[in-house]
């Protein structure tokens, strides 16, 4: 019992990272109807945002210094995110989808091979940037970081939440995704709207690439690709397009991935992640909450 | 067909001026991970065969000829090795290869030299695999069933230890050789394998299977990988509030280990082929000789069987009298008291050398001798 309650806090704390990127591919699939592969990268990239910036912020290690590296990873992401869109993705706007696809992995082999050259190859030790310490709960033993980890990502998603249903820039995005024909006829500036887009999921990305830095210590140019493939699975299986779905499919795979990795069969944990995939695209293509549309052509 | 002419020239006059420096030097093929992920052992490795080259080439090289190092780096990605051993072997046309220190990249190259008939010396590769594939293939380190045995005396006789949990990488050769010498010493001696636990090259977190580790009330925890996953392994062991000792094999010899591990990896233990510390005076030139061509660095091991990699090739060459492939394999195989930084190499009928292991623990932040253990 005490290993399941264990368990099952190191499942959220991994799954509320996978939550974290699926709700960008959710969300710029959502306006654009293609699957941005290159938002792994960004992730990455919000890792070593936060590994130079962490020496710089003003009290480094407190609660405050590590608000501090979080936020300013989020700004250079959705930076970063935007120019994606702007230089690579804006060019093909109208053309087939799987144009953007293809180049949507031209990006995120660009930025690995980048990464790889500016940042180095090598595994970079990533600095303490919040507090730590540990905390016994009777037999449970969780870190502070996996607490701040669930809380962060929890908070993201409900701001999140907010801001599609409750702003004016959220309703604009809704009406995008619905139909971007009409939408422009109503006034809507779509290249706007889609630039907000890829901002904020990127913005969500660097967030999600902080987080997983503080809580396994170690940052590479590749670090994106697993956890990246990951939430793809998460943002497929909670129902691609779906804000909750994404949050919730990616707390079910951290969970899922846990549970197997504690159990004799730790060595198919990630078959059983891909299986999943599998079987959700065969039997319930829609996800959990997607609803299933049927395709016009 | 005017212009094509001084192009034509000008080619065959290149081609003839490769040729004829190709002939002045000996040209030997390295192939390492010098970036990605096992990065620190790949440029360890190659400062050491790069020193031995250079100090070698400085006394007159071999032969009356110099040699010609020419390096390749894989990437420690998975399919590199091989396609950049084919690049050696053809284009550079090396005539010997040197490298590498992972078992699983040394087993893509070998193949390929074997084929070749272009003898290959791994200076690290420690799973007995290596050298099966074939006459053409040596190390001139310890194997893991030495290794792996080692560690469960170790574990038994000096930590006291009768119930351990093993987590291996199923994804590297080297981590299921280990564990699965380990478990068969281990459970031979009377100690009990209460839990295995599995995970793959690359993963971050290792909290599900630490958990099911610590629920299975172990005394320590054999961790047969590599530095960067072994350092988050033991962090967030000490996260979950598992406080007992874990231990590893030589993958774990890295500055890395201590600076992604912080305070963790105080205590943890694991084997290796030598020790800077060492009083003997060969390993004294060595360590001085490294620092003052590499910036104050201490060698570690790869750089210590890097060097040793290289000395015996030259020694081999030596003995040879050329570089003819068949006559320079029967010279590297007839090495016989060779005496090398990393201890005395002979190599034996299965081209294997048998050496000495060293132990070492994490003491305040630092690696600390703590006894050698001959085979």
């Amino acid at each position: 019992m005490t290993e399941l309650l264990q368990q099952l806090v190191n499942g959220l704390s991994l799954g509320a990272v996978y939550a974290l990127i699926a709700l960008g591919y959710t969300m710029i699939y959502g306006v654009l109807r293609f699957i941005n592969f290159a938002h792994a990268d960004v992730f990455m990239v919000g890792g070593f945002i936060g590994l130079y910036l962490a020496p710089h912020v003003p009290g480094g290690g407190t609660v405050l210094g590590g608000m501090l590296v979080l936020f300013g990873a989020m700004i250079g992401c959705a930076l970063l995110g935007m120019g994606i869109e702007r230089l690579a993705y804006r060019p093909l706007r109208g053309a087939p989808t799987l144009n953007v696809l293809i180049t949507a992995i031209g990006v995120s082999l660009f930025l690995q091979a980048g990464g790889q050259l500016v940042f180095g190859a090598a595994p970079r030790s990533f600095p303490a940037v919040f507090p730590t310490g540990a905390i016994t709960l009777g037999p449970l033993e969780f870190s502070t970081n996996q607490l701040l980890v669930i809380g962060v990502a929890g908070a993201l998603v409900v701001a999140l939440q907010l801001l599609v249903y409750r702003t004016r820039m959220g309703s604009a995005l809704r009406a995008v995704s619905q139909n971007p024909k009409a939408a422009r006829l109503m006034g809507i500036n779509n290249d706007v709207v889609i630039r907000w887009t890829f901002a904020l999921g990127s913005a969500l990305a660097g967030a999600g690439g902080v987080l997983y830095a503080v809580n396994y210590p170690s940052v590479d140019p590749l670090m994106g690709v697993m956890p990246g493939l990951k939430a793809f699975v998460a943002a497929i299986v909670g129902g691609i397009g779906s804000i909750p779905g994404a949050a919730l499919g990616g707390l079910l795979l951290g969970l899922i991935e846990t549970v197997v990795a504690g159990s004799p069969y730790s060595t198919y944990k990630d078959a059983i992640a891909f299986a999943l995939l599998i079987v959700f695209l065969l039997f319930r293509p829609a996800g959990i909450l997607g609803r299933a549309r049927v395709e016009k052509v | 067909m005017i212009l094509r002419v001084p192009l034509v020239l000008s080619a065959l006059l290149a081609f003839t001026s490769a040729g004829l420096r190709a002939a002045d030097t000996i040209k030997v093929g390295e192939i390492a991970s010098m970036t990605g992920k096992e990065a620190v052992f790949g440029q360890s490795s190659h400062k050491g065969t790069l020193l031995a080259v250079e100090q070698i080439n400085a006394k007159g090289g071999v032969l009356g000829r110099q040699i010609e190092l020419v390096t390749e780096d894989n990437q420690s990605k998975a399919g590199e090795s091989a396609t950049v051993a084919r690049k050696l072997l053809s284009r550079d046309k090396v005539v010997a290869l040197l490298g590498e220190v992972a078992s699983s990249r040394s087993l893509e190259m070998a193949p390929i030299a074997q084929r070749a008939r272009i003898p290959m010396i791994s200076p690290a590769s420690t799973n007995p695999k290596v050298t099966e594939v074939g006459d053409y293939v040596f190390r001139v380190c310890f194997i893991d069933p030495f290794q792996g045995t080692v560690m469960a005396k170790f574990a038994k006789e000096n930590l006291k230890i009768k119930r351990v949990a093993v987590l291996t990488s199923v994804s590297s050769a080297y981590s299921v050789g280990l564990a699965k010498y380990f478990r068969e010493r281990f459970v031979a001696d009377g100690g009990e394998i209460a839990i295995e636990q599995r995970y793959a090259e690359g993963d971050k977190d290792f909290k599900a299977q630490l958990t099911a580790i610590r629920a299975a009330g172990v005394e320590g925890v054999f961790v047969p990988g590599y530095y960067t996953e072994a350092a988050l392994i033991t962090r967030q062991a000490r996260e979950l509030g598992l406080e007992v000792p874990l231990f590893g094999g030589d993958g774990w010899e890295a500055p890395q280990l201590l600076e992604i591990g912080g305070p963790a990896v105080n205590g943890t233990y694991y084997s290796t082929h030598y020790s800077p510390e060492s009083d003997s005076p060969q390993v004294k030139d060595f360590v001085a000789a490294f620092r003052a061509r590499w910036n104050g660095e201490t060698p570690d091991a790869m750089a210590a069987l890097g060097y040793d990699s290289a000395l015996v090739l030259a020694d081999a060459l030596r003995r040879a009298g050329g570089t003819e492939p068949a006559k320079l394999r029967d010279a590297i195989a007839a090495t016989k008291d060779f005496s090398g930084v990393t201890g005395v190499t002979t190599l034996g009928a299965q081209r294997n050398a048998t050496k000495a292991a060293s132990i070492i623990t994490v003491k305040d932040g630092k690696f600390q001798f703590v006894q050698s253990v001959a085979p």
